[in-house]
């Protein structure tokens, strides 16, 4: 009886267009007569554009050689690239010191990585990226150690998207946290600054922020003050982002409870206690991944730097260009510059929400990531 | 009780005291900023004589003396600063209102694709939205310029993919219907079409709650549509003659162009903005509970008023403060357009900059119309969240 009912059942075996391969596709590409249709359309879209693409990318593309070969072929011209690569990524840096930023760049992709895992989260960290920091600061200026002085009208590429970010989220940071805790005073004067400031900044495009450190800047200093053009343009980077990373601050200040407050004073703890051993080691934990999120956003914007002529990656691509021997090669060039940004900001983005997850601070994490 | 208190308090140091504390430290701060912001104006002064700048608004009425290459008023090169940044200032309103248009229709099709049951339809929108979302707004700008004008043909053997419709590096070409008093009315007809509609939907929701017959509102409000401006149009006999645009000399004469800094810029501002849109459609969509379909599936909803009565107007509510928040940021980032040289707010403000050398004026200007941007998207804010919240009570 048992084996014959054992029989039975294998015979019932759910039908093959359900199971494996079958039955994958027809659950989400045949679901439906709409979604039948609406596959089979974009099957057809694909087949028209994917094999074109194909071809121009990597078929009928040249890899290497000379400007004339490129203008032969058919495809994609990566041989540009090839020639430009060096450019594009370190700009005038000088360029048998080139090994110089590269080694920088790889210093500071090391320990954002190394950063990423939560359970380096300690005081070592803090070294590390303080060691990381000038050992990057001395190669990239040189003029110790052996190493020619290079002037940071030099930098360019790479490097310099990725200092000025990172100098812009790590400025903006505690002035962010400034911000937000003046919006919240009791003290008329000071919250009415501050208010006025976060909404005065958050109204404006970067842009004009840029052409005030640019145009305005200079006239605002005594006479004969000088202050170069990539300071200003980092401190232009860091007031701009501050009143943003201060609304994220308060929504994470807004997080924590009424009875955190009020256990610190019954505890007699002053103002200044109760923030740094209650109120911001909990604020500022909800809000890393928002804040991950604003530094992907300060990448996408040092790419304005172009504007005020400092050359960021995206001004070197344009800049290598302007070659007349290469002209015409534009959209290999940009579609370079754009796989290196998204490189940057999908890893950082993916990171910001896996951290999330993490952190189960699901509700305010997405209602931050919304307004960014 | 109270003058014993009194006298404690008054043996306190002030630093002690909290209240006299505070405004001790109120006084200090506002010290700190006249200092610094007097500071800074002597220095102003001090540098604009030095360089001599004027100073002041007197610049906007003097002559300009520079082109622009579209506008939508007139202007010449003898017009005076003011006008050039009106045109600026236009142009920017012209690329933004187009553009967030656009941009909610993308985002609102790719925001449901991504949720679509459809693996292929919701990787691919996933596709465009991460690709977009991660690559700044400028380098796409600089891409589909690139595209518009150097991918395209020269002027002569400009594209014709549809009748009236050429496409070159020099712009696009449309042919568009000549001048008619028709149109005037046909426009009057719609607007009395809007108003009949909005009648309709009135009387047909009191006679719902009354009686409990429901009426088509929608098909008959868009028969209305479609219908007057129609039927004003065949009245007024029917006017087919198109400006066509055809080729004189170098350039095309007759119909209408648009220029390809603004085709560009506008592609750019649509696909980033959307993209970001489609994200907030998606999470607004599912921020609705499941629960919630079923329920109004369970009390016999059809699906076209599951959507339009339960989901969408939870939904909404998640939406539309940071879609606004979005239509404010492709307004900022509109000024990127300086870039590819489209004549917009901060371009024009930029050149006047460069000619007057007034640089605390041209920026305090950029910057004020941009607040006024954000004050208006702040009071549709807080008027929608009042909104919602009569609605919760």
């Amino acid at each position: 009886m048992m084996a014959a009912a054992s029989e039975e059942e294998k015979i019932m075996e759910r039908p093959i267009t359900q199971i494996g391969v079958l039955g994958w596709i027809r659950a989400n590409l045949f679901n439906s007569p709409l979604n039948s249709i609406i596959t089979v359309g974009l099957l057809y879209f694909l087949w028209k554009v994917i094999p074109p693409f194909v071809n121009w990318f990597l078929i009928n593309s040249v890899w290497s050689g000379a400007p004339a070969q490129c203008r032969a072929a058919d495809g994609a011209c990566w041989a540009f690239i090839r020639e430009k690569i060096r450019f594009i990524l370190f700009g005038f840096f000088p360029y048998e010191d080139q090994w110089r930023p590269l080694t920088s760049v790889l210093i500071l992709v090391s320990i954002l990585i190394y950063s990423r895992n939560r359970r380096h989260w300690n005081r070592r960290l803090i070294y590390f990226w303080a060691l990381s920091l000038a050992a990057i600061l001395i190669l990239m200026m040189g003029g110790i150690l052996g190493l020619k002085p290079v002037s940071y009208e030099r930098w360019g590429g790479l490097p310099l998207t990725l200092f000025i970010s990172i100098g812009g989220i790590v400025g903006a940071y505690p002035l962010g946290i400034l911000l937000a805790l003046g919006r919240r005073s009791k003290m008329i004067a000071i919250k009415t600054f501050c208010i006025f400031y976060i909404e005065l900044i958050r109204g404006v495009p970067l842009i004009s922020v840029l052409f005030m450190s640019s145009v305005m800047f200079p006239l605002l200093l005594p006479e004969g003050f000088v202050v170069n053009k990539l300071l200003r343009a980092q401190a232009a980077i860091i007031l701009f982002t501050a009143p943003y990373i201060a609304e994220v601050v308060r929504g994470g200040l807004q997080a924590i409870p009424r009875g955190q407050y009020e256990a610190a004073a019954s505890l007699s703890l002053n103002y200044y206690q109760t923030l740094r051993r209650v109120v911001l080691p909990q604020a500022l934990k909800i809000i890393i991944p928002p804040t991950v999120n604003h530094f992907v956003g300060v990448v996408r914007d040092s790419s304005l730097l172009l504007i005020i002529a400092l050359l960021d990656l995206l001004n070197t691509t344009k800049t290598a260009l302007t070659d007349t021997r290469w002209l015409g090669f534009s959209t290999e060039a940009y579609i370079f510059a754009a796989l290196i940004y998204f490189i940057i900001c999908y890893s950082m983005a993916h990171y910001s929400r896996r951290l999330e997850r993490e952190l189960d601070t699901r509700e305010q994490g997405s209602k931050r990531r919304l307004d960014g | 009780m109270s003058f014993k208190s009194n006298r404690i308090n008054s043996n306190v140091p002030v630093w002690n005291d909290p209240k006299k504390r505070i405004i001790l430290i109120q006084i200090g701060f506002l010290l700190l900023v006249t200092g610094i912001s007097l500071w800074l104006f002597y220095n102003i002064q001090h540098n604009l004589n030095k360089q001599a700048i004027a100073s002041g608004f007197n610049f906007l009425s003097n002559t300009a003396s520079f082109e622009i290459g579209e506008s939508l008023i007139e202007y010449s090169s003898t017009d005076s600063y003011g006008r050039a940044l009106l045109v600026g200032l236009l142009n920017t309103l012209k690329v933004s209102l187009i553009g967030m248009l656009l941009a909610v229709i993308i985002g609102i099709f790719v925001g449901i694709f991504r949720l679509s049951t459809n693996w292929l339809l919701s990787k691919l929108a996933g596709i465009f939205v991460e690709t977009l979302r991660n690559v700044p707004m400028l380098l796409q700008l600089f891409f589909w310029y690139a595209v518009v004008s150097e991918l395209l043909p020269k002027l002569r053997n400009a594209l014709n993919p549809m009748p009236g419709v050429f496409l070159s590096n020099r712009g696009l070409f449309l042919a568009v219907p000549h001048f008619h008093p028709v149109y005037a009315y046909m426009l009057l007809s719609l607007l009395l079409a809007g108003c009949g509609a909005w009648g309709l939907s009135r009387w047909a929701r009191n006679r719902q709650e009354r009686t409990g017959r429901t009426f088509p509102v929608l098909s008959c409000s868009l028969t209305l549509f479609v219908a007057l401006p129609l039927l004003v149009w065949t009245a007024g006999g029917a006017p087919l003659e198109m400006d066509v645009p055809r080729l004189q000399g170098f350039n095309f004469i007759g119909g209408m162009v648009v220029s390809p800094e603004y085709t560009a810029l506008l592609l750019g501002l649509v696909l980033y903005t959307g993209a970001f849109i489609a994200e907030i459609v998606r999470a607004g969509i599912q921020s609705v509970n499941i629960g919630q379909v079923e329920a109004a599936r369970a009390i016999g909803l059809k699906s076209s008023l599951v959507l339009r009565l339960v989901v969408l107007p939870q939904a909404l509510r998640v939406i539309v403060p940071p879609l606004t928040s979005q239509m404010l940021n492709l307004t900022k980032n509109s000024s990127l357009a300086i870039a590819i040289g489209y004549p917009e707010l901060v371009a024009v403000a930029n050149t006047t900059i460069n000619q007057t050398g007034q640089a605390i004026e041209g920026v305090a200007l950029m910057m004020v119309v941009y607040l006024f941007f954000s004050l208006l998207t702040s009071l549709f804010m807080n008027w929608y969240n009042k909104k919602i919240a009569l609605i919760e009570s």
